[in-house]
């Protein structure tokens, strides 16, 4: 289990590491969406089943949509998706904080002792058979996920769909186009 | 260092939002900075699924809503924010970051 | 029943039930010989040899199924257009014809043996990438889908979700087909081809929100399992036969008509106005497993509506339950795909603007009316008597009215055709 959790762990972070290191903004994008493919698989491996399908359908599915039609629409030819490299310094100095803060990270991890936050009867993880050691994990059925849905976060769930509503009209009027534009416009 | 599965998780995750941060610090277009930060909003989503999993026992499915919260606020989030860039795009006609420094267009 | 991994493989043993229908031989038939298989292996390999054996039934079944559908298509067709269809492709090295049964085998050679000629300005990665991910990605919709009573592929706590997660990846395929190929007519098409996709997801997906409300349920065992019966021994239980059944069943399938590129929504790759949409620069076996992939996107999506709302495996009557629940499963899908096929050869190809306007002012807003709709008939399920005549009165009223009401504000300046030359 240990062994599919690293390789999940290393195709999410190679991928996401290419991809934001390209300058073909396409290729970018679609590694990207391979990394959200991992996480995915993240989803699944923990038990989550329900969270994966929903971050397949809404990243997969949605955002990828929105940012490959993005990249389209702000380009003039078909070179201009392969961008200019940007400046050096800017990434040195990127990669740096970006270390300096997975080096705080890391030793706060490693600092911290997770055996007694981890519940009790986690038995130790076998690797190699197809069985998942599910025997302790918490189980959220998609009843359950409804169940607190509708009860304990039916508030959150209201808010949700305001914020969502109040995003896809406030993403329409931002990028529909106005009208005296449109015609100097040759998109 | 063990193999405990929790640290890996966190271990992961913590990866991936540098990566992300890195991403969003040193790209200069809009739409890669954007994903850096999409990309740092997942790797928080992972943290969640990790306690839920391997975390104290509280309640069943806590973890599992917040992700899937966090999975709308993101979508709303990645919807208006390619919106505001390609609003930027018909004022500038291009979208780096460093142009986009004017308060009236 | 839970299980532990998300991918565990559920066809271990014949549920006990007591039905006699359950434990008759032809029904148990598929197990039995997949046991006689396996019988042999240790037992930690079992597992694993099973899926692989569900894994290769699924694709020969499926495979041979799409081979003959497009043989049905062209026959089909044919008929309706008052001439023969493919009938000449004899059996290799014989003279037997059988009506030309042998056509599709003859398409594939031919197609395998076509030069595959790639555009010297595409990117050939993403180029080879789209039909693979495509056909990859229509292939494992095929896992969830109850084929019979003991014949899950897959059991899911969330089956629903999983199919159409998995045919939602479907568009980043059409976009790289389209971008890869390095043509502006291609790149246009595939932008075309995915304003078509995304406008016609949302009803694909409201359309069966209500099947979940009243069943409670988004495993799709569970849905078939809540369709099981019969009303006075004469009526099943399938969703299709109540108000809001019927109507989210017209349209989850217009909107699959839409989703899996068939006539009359078959703009993306029209072959009367356009070269082939997104598929230009395709050729060769490239290009017939794109086709390849269509057709098993329009076998999945209305395997996904019987699951849904025609009942899945189950017989239509009680005195019918001899012949087995996948023989059933089958026969309503033969059913389907032969609607498919009717339509396309009877209706006319919608323009663009017709297209996305029907979807967004007309089925987004039915499908939502008809969530509503079914929320009330769940809520209403202990009323009785007459008060069960005023419950479908209501339901039917609340399809119907806002049907008539959307259609004529819809076709209003459209309709009717005026013939001012011609009487």
């Amino acid at each position: 289990m240990t062994a599919a959790l690293i390789l999940i762990a290393v195709f999410t972070l190679a991928t996401a590491a290419v991809a934001l290191s390209l300058r073909n903004l396409i290729h970018s994008a679609l590694l990207l969406i391979a990394s959200w493919f991992g996480i995915a698989a993240f989803y699944l491996w923990a038990g989550a089943e329900f969270v994966a399908f929903a971050q397949v359908l809404v990243y997969v599915g949605a955002v990828s949509m929105v940012v490959l039609f993005a990249v389209l629409l702000t380009r003039r030819s078909r070179a201009d998706t392969v961008i200019a490299r940007d400046s050096v310094e800017r990434a040195i100095s990127a990669v740096i904080t970006g270390i300096a803060v997975f080096g705080v990270l890391v030793a706060a991890i490693l600092k911290t002792s997770f055996a007694r936050l981890s519940p009790a009867g986690v038995p130790p993880l076998q690797s190699g058979t197809g069985v998942s050691p599910v025997i302790s994990a918490p189980t959220a059925t998609v009843r359950d996920i409804g169940m607190q849905l509708m009860s304990a976060h039916a508030a959150a769930l209201l808010i949700i769909g305001i914020l969502l509503t109040v995003a896809l009209l406030g993403a329409v009027v931002l990028a529909a186009q106005d009208a005296p534009e449109s015609k100097q416009e040759s998109p | 260092m063990s193999l405990d599965p929790l640290p890996l998780c966190l271990l992961f995750s913590s990866a991936l939002v540098c990566l992300g941060l890195i991403g969003a610090l040193a790209r200069s277009n809009t739409i890669l900075v954007l994903l850096g930060i999409e990309l740092m909003l997942n790797a928080a989503n992972l943290n969640f699924i990790a306690f839920w999993r391997y975390g104290p026992v509280t309640s069943p499915a806590t973890g599992v809503m917040f992700v899937m919260f966090s999975i709308a606020v993101a979508a709303a989030e990645a919807a208006v924010g390619l919106a505001l860039i390609i609003a930027v795009y018909r004022h500038q006609k291009n979208i780096r970051l460093q142009e986009a420094n004017r308060l009236k267009g | 029943m839970t299980l532990p991994g998300p991918l565990t493989f559920l066809l271990q043993l014949p549920l006990s039930s007591a039905a006699g229908a359950a434990d008759a031989f032809l029904e148990r038939l598929p197990l039995v010989a997949r046991d006689w298989v396996t019988s042999w292996l240790p037992e930690p390999w079992r597992w694993l040899v099973n899926s692989l054996l569900s894994i290769a039934i699924i694709l020969s079944v499926f495979g041979l199924l799409f081979a003959y559908v497009t043989l049905a298509e062209r026959k089909i067709l044919g008929r309706i257009q008052n001439r023969p269809g493919p009938n000449r492709t004899p059996i290799p090295f014989t003279k037997l014809r059988f009506f030309g049964l042998a056509q599709p085998f003859a398409d594939g050679v031919k197609s395998l043996t076509k030069e595959d000629v790639v555009p010297r300005g595409a990117d050939h990665l993403l180029h080879f990438l789209a039909p693979v991910v495509l056909l990859a990605f229509s292939i494992l919709t095929f896992a969830v889908i109850p084929y019979g009573r003991h014949l899950v592929p897959v059991e899911l706590n969330a089956g629903v979700l999983y199919f159409f997660a998995a045919g939602a990846a479907t568009e980043l395929a059409v976009f790289m087909a389209g971008w890869a190929s390095r043509n502006k007519y291609s790149l246009l098409a595939a932008m075309r081809a995915l304003a078509q996709l995304i406008s016609y997801e949302l009803p694909l997906l409201l359309a069966w929100v209500p099947v979940v409300l009243v069943a409670g349920t988004l495993s799709t065992t569970e849905i078939v399992a809540a369709q099981a019966g019969w009303q006075f021994n004469v009526i099943p239980h399938w969703y299709v036969f109540t108000p809001w059944g019927a109507a989210g069943f017209a349209i989850f399938m217009i909107a699959a008509l839409a989703e899996s590129n068939r006539s009359p929504f078959d703009l993306p790759e029209a072959e009367s106005e356009l070269v082939a949409g997104h598929l230009t620069e395709y050729s060769g076996f490239k290009y017939a497993l794109f086709f390849m992939a269509e057709y098993f996107g329009m076998i999945a999506l209305s395997g996904m509506a019987i699951t849904l709302f025609l009942g899945g495996w189950h017989a239509p009557s009680p005195y019918l339950e001899f012949i087995p629940s996948y023989v059933w499963f089958m026969g309503k899908l033969s059913a389907l795909l032969l609607g498919f096929i009717w339509i396309r050869a009877t209706f006319p190809r919608l323009r663009m603007d017709q297209l996305t306007r029907f979807a967004w002012k007309f089925l987004v807003p039915l499908a939502l009316i008809n969530l509503g709709n079914a929320a009330f008939w769940s809520l209403s399920f202990h009323w009785s008597g007459p008060f069960q005549i005023l419950r479908w009165l209501i339901s039917v009223l609340v399809v119907v009215g806002p049907f008539v009401l959307l259609g004529r504000k819809l076709s209003a300046g459209v309709a009717p055709r005026v013939y001012r030359y011609a009487v």
